[in-house]
Order: structure tokens, then sequence, then C-alpha cells
């Protein structure tokens, strides 16, 4: 029987391996932002699920949003990263400590 | 009449004002013209109010001028209390006072300040005043900081003199200390009965008699035993008793002026004052009492001895003040407190006098004191003679003279007190009346009897001293010598202080003697017959025949009893343990205190300590912001695991 | 039964291309994977019967945002080298905290069960459903105030991008149109008075 814990325990596990990613990865800005898309994705699993389990299609048009704005932010984010890389011609992150204290 | 007690106390203060604050302007005849004129006031005033009580037998006046505020049921007012006692305690200060002002005209004539020292002496004839017309603590300690204050300015008026400094120093400190006990014995006797009206204090006595305090060491003592020794400490500080009595000798650093008046006449028997006034408190604590009479009977028998080996003349009148005082405090120790007022008037004369024939023999001989280097000088300066020899015969007890019925009475009175202590205080007493007949007429012989040992310059220019410095002199001698006739029944032996003066029956000792007084005359006769005349006749004798007959003698008596006259020369060695224990003691105290306490406290641990320690901080709190953006995404994940844990666990 | 079957191979699938993301060390394989993983998402989103969503998820973002991920990547030319140096000092702490996540959420939901295993799912839709037109009921109506602020932010989105990544060049020759209409004849024309000359 499919229950809703088992959607619950799936997108648990995307959302941790995109916290894995985000520690492991060390060189590359692109892969933090490819990790953080995967833990939008692991969130709007959790609400499809509820939404369809509920019957309320309320976390459907959540989703909806959060695709909106997580496409928005991916677009600014990449321009940040494209003028980045010109001024600095590098996107390695132990590059980036000019806001050092 | 309350008119005529506010003008009595303010027109001494507004002449102080304009001479000190306009000086320049009035110029020196207008300074000493308006300030005669306030004291004039003054002592007319006072003698009227004087008469009124005695003559027109007025009530006592009791009233509150100004409330200044009221604290927690607390009055703290201004007012006046007005009786037998406070009126003659004004009419002696005034003319003293007068007399004083008059006599500064000519020795102060050649002075810079001479505007400023009229304007404190007015000054201190005002804070005297409300002294002695205070009807409540508060006040009374007012005039009572404020003679010290003036006292203070006035020893230390040639402020130049590193000595005149020291000295001022040294009388304000002493005093300070005398203060504090002052104001202890204030703050029981508030806690006690609530109040600082003496009236209500007095109704209340059996508050502070039944509450028990207790001391460490000494057990359980009464509150009012406690409070009475407290307020005699002011008492031994203002009067210069043992051991607070080493201010008064240096005190005559300052001009004799105010020698005469304020350490011979009035500012010292503000504490005999103060006792007799308290006499409903103190008559209810023989400790208290025994504590009085035993302070006095030593400072009146030792300061006496030490007055045997001065060679500067006011350090003798000094001295004699300084035993003299202490006769004072025994008289008030055996509850003999009209004895005490009635040798403080008649002291009040007979010193000042002296003070001033001193001061009259220093400017003839241009500012010499030292009298080694005087002698012979009755010929030159005769009224100034006469006068010290009425002084003195007044102040060693003669008979006839207003002395001798004061000192007469007291040491009666003294011989038939039966409190603790009173065998020691008769011995003091008697002893202390050959010591005084010797000092006395020491200085007189060495002044004006005997070979001239004047300095060459000085005898060309020595003359008796002008009509403003003598007037005063013989004004003073007059009193001196007539005003023991009139006055000893009354005061002694009848009921003029009425209910100001507040004896217990059993110790009455004034009472015995009272009851066999037929007058001045027989109690003329009477003193004939008592040993104390003929003591004081044979320490005339002695002096006579020490410093004119046989001059050597005296220099061989001190070679032989050499350690003696050293311990007296130096004072007993009071001002070194005062200086080496007490000031030392301080000062490194201050050190100390300073060093680890506001450097290395204040300074190092808390104003320091903070800076460094957040700046020590901020340096840990720096390694937090690397730059990295991988660290801030590290604290950003951890931090929202710990708080999803910390919220499902 | 063909749904647990369904479930757990593309479950299985996902789990898979999501750790492929983050070992991959060409930069162009983790975008590959990531592409892989939101495919698989969408199916699985079938079968929650959010269809409109899955093919918004195909269609808008692996179209269009991974599109552009790849795009930036590529353009990049990363040094791919360089890159893997320091890769195993992290491994262990992030790990270990990927496990502790999980955990929490699987302590939550499987060991303190709140119920959520009684829910079953509920019967399937009738064949005349249309997801597309459920969701236009509700987000014409009731959200249609976020519907609008949610096209303002991607017109900021636009905006943002373009003014970031601008720039200008000096020495390009460019027409500034509304300079030139804005033009007045005192700029061009400046009349000036001589006298004639005499000859």
């Amino acid at each position: 029987m499919l229950t809703l814990t088992h959607f619950l325990m799936l997108s648990g596990a995307l959302f941790s391996i995109a916290i894995a990613g985000i520690f492991i990865n060390r060189k590359n800005m692109i892969l933090l932002l490819m990790c953080i898309e995967l833990q939008l994705l692991a969130v709007n699993f959790n609400f499809i699920a509820f939404s369809h389990f509920l019957g309320n299609t309320d976390g459907q048009i959540f989703v909806f949003f959060i695709l909106t704005v997580a496409a928005a932010e991916a677009a600014i984010g990449l321009a940040i990263l494209v003028v980045l890389f010109r001024t600095r011609a590098s996107i390695d992150v132990e590059d980036m400590d000019s806001l050092k204290g | 009449m309350e008119y005529i007690y506010l003008t009595i106390v303010l027109s001494p203060l507004i002449a102080s004002v304009i001479a000190g604050l306009f000086g320049k302007q009035v110029g020196r005849a207008g300074a000493h013209t308006v300030t005669i004129l306030g004291v004039s006031i003054a002592c007319v005033l006072s003698m009227y109010v004087l008469w009124d009580q005695l003559a027109n037998g007025a009530a006592v006046y009791n009233e509150t001028v100004y409330q200044w505020m009221s604290v927690g049921g607390i009055n703290l007012e201004v007012g006046f209390l007005v009786d037998r006692l406070t009126a003659l305690m004004m009419a002696v200060v005034t003319f003293v006072s007068l007399m004083v002002h008059i006599y500064t005209i000519g020795y102060m004539h050649d002075d810079p300040g001479y505007q400023r020292f009229f304007s404190y002496i007015s000054l201190f004839t005002f804070s005297m005043l409300m002294l002695v017309m205070a009807n409540n603590f508060l006040q009374l300690f007012f005039g009572w900081e404020a003679v010290g204050v003036v006292s203070y300015l006035l020893i230390g008026f040639w402020y130049t003199r590193p000595t005149a400094i020291v000295a001022n120093l040294k009388a304000f400190l002493v005093n300070r200390v005398g203060d504090f006990g002052f104001l202890l014995g204030i703050a029981a006797i508030l806690m006690y009965t609530g109040s600082l009206d003496y009236f209500e204090v007095f109704q209340r006595v059996d508050r502070l008699w039944t509450a028990q305090i207790d001391i460490a060491g000494v057990g359980a003592v009464s509150a009012l035993t406690l409070a009475c020794i407290c307020l005699f400490i002011g008492a031994m500080g203002k009067s210069a008793q043992v051991p607070l009595h080493v201010w008064l000798p240096d005190s005559m650093e300052g001009p004799t002026p105010i020698s005469a008046l304020i350490h011979a006449a009035t500012m010292v028997t503000a504490g005999i004052f103060m006792v007799a006034r308290m006499s409903p408190l103190f008559e209810w604590s023989e400790a208290a009492l025994t504590f009085v009479l035993v302070i006095g009977a030593t400072t009146a028998l030792f300061t006496g001895f030490m007055g045997l080996v001065q060679n500067d003349i006011k350090r003798v009148v000094a001295y004699s003040t300084l035993s003299q005082l202490g006769y004072m405090t025994v008289a008030l120790g055996v509850s003999a407190y009209a004895g005490g007022i009635f040798h403080l008037m008649t002291h009040a004369f007979f010193k000042a006098l002296l003070f001033l024939a001193a001061g009259s023999v220093i400017i003839a001989l241009h500012h010499e004191q030292d009298m080694r280097k005087m002698g012979g000088l009755k010929k030159h300066m005769p009224v100034t003679y006469w006068t010290s020899l009425a002084g003195s015969l007044a102040l060693i007890g003669f008979p006839g003279t207003a002395g001798f019925f004061s000192k007469d009475a007291l040491i009666e009175a003294v011989g038939h007190s039966t409190i603790a202590g009173s065998g020691y205080a008769y011995f003091c007493v008697m002893v202390g009346v050959f010591v005084t007949a010797l000092y006395t007429f020491r200085m007189f012989f060495l002044v004006f009897h005997g070979k001239e040992r004047i300095d060459e310059d000085a005898r060309h220019h020595l003359h008796e001293s002008p009509w403003v410095v003598t007037l005063p002199l013989v004004m003073l001698a007059i009193p001196s010598i007539i005003i023991g006739w009139p006055t000893i029944g009354p005061l002694l032996f009848g009921d003029f202080f009425g209910g100001a003066i507040f004896v217990l029956p059993a110790h009455n000792v004034l009472g015995e003697p009272g009851a066999d007084f037929h007058g001045p005359m027989a109690f003329f006769l009477h003193g004939l017959t008592s040993p104390v005349v003929y003591i004081a006749l044979f320490g005339v004798v002695c002096a006579w025949y020490l410093y004119l007959q046989n001059p050597l003698l005296p220099k061989a008596i001190r070679d032989r009893f050499g350690f003696i006259y050293r311990l007296l020369v130096n004072k007993y060695y009071f001002d070194d343990f005062n200086e080496q224990i007490l000031v030392r003691g301080s000062r490194l105290l201050g050190q100390g205190l300073w060093r680890g306490g506001d450097l290395a406290i204040i300074d190092g641990v808390i104003v320091n300590g903070t800076a460094n320690s957040i700046g020590r901080i901020a340096g840990f709190m720096r390694h937090l912001q690397s730059g990295y953006l991988y660290h801030y995404a590290f604290s950003m994940v951890i931090g929202m695991v710990v708080l999803v844990g910390w919220f499902i666990w | 039964m063909f749904e647990l079957f369904i479930f757990f191979g593309y479950a299985a699938i996902l789990i898979g291309a999501a750790l492929g993301v983050i070992v991959a060390r060409n930069p162009v394989h983790s975008v590959m994977f990531l592409v892989l993983t939101f495919f698989t998402s969408a199916i699985l989103w079938l079968l929650l019967e959010a269809e409109f969503l899955a093919m918004t998820l195909v269609l808008v973002y692996v179209g269009a945002v991974l599109v552009l991920f790849l795009f930036v990547v590529m353009m990049l030319d990363i040094d791919t080298t360089s890159m893997r140096s320091h890769f195993m000092r992290y491994v262990p702490l992030g790990v270990l905290v990927a496990i502790i996540a999980i955990a929490q959420v699987w302590s939550v939901v499987w060991l303190r069960n709140q119920g959520f295993s009684s829910l079953v799912r509920p019967p399937p839709a009738p064949a005349d459903y249309s997801n597309t037109r459920a969701l236009g009921e509700v987000l014409y109506t009731e959200h249609v105030y976020a519907f609008e602020l949610a096209a303002f932010i991607l017109l900021l989105a636009i905006v943002a991008a373009i003014v970031l990544t601008m720039r200008r060049r000096p020495g390009i020759k460019v027409q500034d149109i509304s300079a030139q209409v804005g033009v007045k004849s005192t700029d061009r024309v400046r009349i000036v008075k001589m006298k004639a000359e005499t000859a």
C-alpha cells in the first residue's frame, strides 16, 4: 500500500542528499545552485504528496508558485555568476573571500 | 521680640557680607564702621534681652523662625530658644566680640587684609549667636560647623605663612574628629527620640534611657550614655579637651584678636555651653558624667603643666585657656552646670583681657612674641600693665576678683561630689590652682618686671598702645574684677537658670554650699579660710622667687629634671603620635586604596578590563566572518538541522 | 501493487540521479543527472495525479531553467581538473549532516507516526477530471493576487538579469534615438552677427 509516509521519506532523502551536496562540493558554484534546485524539488514533492492525500488543490497551487520563484531565482543567480566569472575569471569558491572580516 | 532676636543674629551677618564682598568699595574705614555698628546693635540688644529676662522675668522664648523642610516626620527648622542661659551667652559673646572689633582697629592697622578680617570676625559673631540661640540640634550643628569654618579662616588669616596653613588645617581636622562624634550623638538622639527639637528630646529622654545598644567588647550600653558621650566628644573637639586639645596652641598662629575672641571667650566655650544646655540628658547618665569629669580634670592639670615651659607669650595664655576649659568641664562633670557657665563667663572676660594685653605688648615690641626678649615693661606701658595685673589676679583666683568667685565655687562643688572620679578631679583641680598661679605670674614677671631684655630697635619705638587698643583692655578689666560680686548669688545658688539647667537631687553639689550661702561677702570671707587661696598665693611667691629673685634657679631645675622638661616641651608627644601614626597611617591607607582599589581594580579590571575583553571577544568572533560562502552555507544548514532536532526532541 | 512497483523503481532512479548530481566530476554530467532527476520526479508526480505540474516541470524547469544551467556551464568553460582536489575533505562531515537530517525527517514521519500511514490513497479521479481545470478554478479566483505577483516577480527577474549582465563597451557607435529626437535647433546652429566687410 502506497501511503503518505513513502512520499515523505522520499522527499526527505532527496533533501538530505542536496544538503550533502552543498557540503561536499567545494569548488563549483554552479553545483551549489543545482543543489538548491534539488532542495526545492524535494519541497515540491512534499506539497504535492500532501495535496493528493488530503484532497486539497492548494498544495499544487503552492508548487506552482514555488516553480515560478525558483525559475526567477535561478535566472538571477546565474546572471550573478556570469558577472562574477567576468570579473574574477574563476568560479572557485575559495577565491571569493573578499568579505572577510 | 522675634524681631529683636532676628536683628541680633542678622546684623553681624549683614555687616560681614558688606565688609567681605564690598570691602574694596567701602574701604578700610567703611569696613570697620559697618561691622562695629552691626556688632554694637547685637550687643545692645543682647543686653536688653538679658535685662528683660532678669528684671522683667520674661518667659522662655522657643519659636520656629523658618521651617526649612519636613522629611519623614522630622522637622528641619531654624528656631530660637531664648532663656536665661542663652541670654547670658549672647551678652558675653556680643560684648567680647565688640571689644575685639574695637581692638582690631589698632592691632590690624597696617595689615593688607583689613576688611577681610572684620568680615570674618563679624561672621564669627553671627555663627556663634546662631549656635547659642538654637532650639534644635540641626541649627546647633550649623552654628557648630560655622564657627569651625570661621576659626579655620581666621587661624590661616596670614595664609602666606606655611605655619599658619598647617595650623588651620590641624584645627579643622581635629575639630572634624570631634564633629564626627557629635554627629553620631545627634544621630543616636534622632533615632531614639524621633525629633531634633530640644524640648521634644528632653521630654522623651526615657526612650533614650531604656534603649540598649550592644557594643562589641563592652557589652550593652544605654543609648543615652552613648549619645551623651558622643556629644561630649564633639565638645572635646570644640573646647579642646585632651586628647583633642592639640589644635589650640597652634591656633596662636592667627592674629591676637582672634585668639582673644575665638579661642578664649567664645568658640571654645561652645562645647561647655552645649553640655550645659543638654543637662537634662547628661544628668541621667552617670557614666557620661564621669567621662566628662575625668577628661576635664586631666585637661585641667596636664595642660597647665605645659604652660610652665612655654616661651611664647601667646602660648602661655593658650595653655592657660586649655587648663581653664578643663576646669569648666570638671564643673559640668560634677553636675555643677551653673558653676561651669559662671566660670565660662568670668573666664571670657579675663582671658580675653589677657590675650588682648599680650597683643598690646606684641605690637608695642613690633611683633615680638618671645618672653625671653621682654622684661621691665611696667614703666613703658602702664595701662597694659595694670589691666594685665587685673586679668592675672582674676585668673589665679585672687580673693575678690571674679575669677575667685567662680573658681572657688567650682572647687567646692567638686569637693562635694560623690560620683566616680570626683576624687581624682578634686586632686587635679587643687594642684591646678598652684600650677595656674605659677605660670600666670611667671609670665607676668617675665614680661613686666625684671631686667629689660628687649631688642635695641624695638626699644626705640616702645610706647603705650593707642587708645583703640587700651580702651577694650580697660573695659574688659572692669568686669574681670567686679562682676563676681553681683552675679554669684543668682547664678549659682539662686534660680537664675530656671528650667534651662536640670540637676538631679542626688547630684546637686551646688545645693550644699547654696544652703550655706549668705551673700557674696560671706562667700568672700569663707573663701579666705579655704586652702585654695593659699595655694594660689604660694604659687605667686614661687614665681616671684624663681623669676625675679633667683633667675638662675629655673635653668638649674630644668637641667636637673631634663626628662620632664623634654616631655612638657614636646607636649607629651601627642603631636608626634598624631603625625606619625594617625597622619602617616591615613596617608598609607589612602595610597594603598589608590593603588589597589583605584588603579588595579577600577582602572585595570573594570574599565580597561572590559575594554580588553571586548577586544578579545571581538577578535574571536572575527573568525566567524571568513568571507567564505561555504562557511556561511554550512552554518545555515547546521543551524537548521540543530533547530529541527531541538523541536522534534 | 503496480503502483508500488512503479513508485519504488522510479524512486530508486531518482535517488541514484540525485547522487549522481553531487558526485559527478564533470559539471555537464551533473546537469545531465539533474535533468534525469527532474524527469523522474515528473513521473512520480503523475502518479500523484498532479498532471499539470508534472508537465510544467518538464517544460519550464527542465526545458528552460536547466538548459540555462547547461548554457552557463558550457559558456564558463570551467577547468575541471583542478576542481576535485579537496573533494575528500568534507565528505565525512557532509555525509554525517545528511544522515542526521534524514534521520530527523524519518523520525517524525515513520517512527512517531502521526497517522500518516493511515492515510491511504484516495480513489482515482474520474476520467473527465482535468487537473488543469481544477487548478485554474482555484488559481484565478482565490489566488489571483498571488498569481499577479508571481508574474511581477518574473518581470523583475528579467530586468534584473539584464541589468546585472549588461556591459557597456566603450567606443561603440550606437544611436541614441531619444537624444536625436530631443535635439533643439540651438544645439546645432549658432547664429553669429558679423559686420559686413566693406571693400
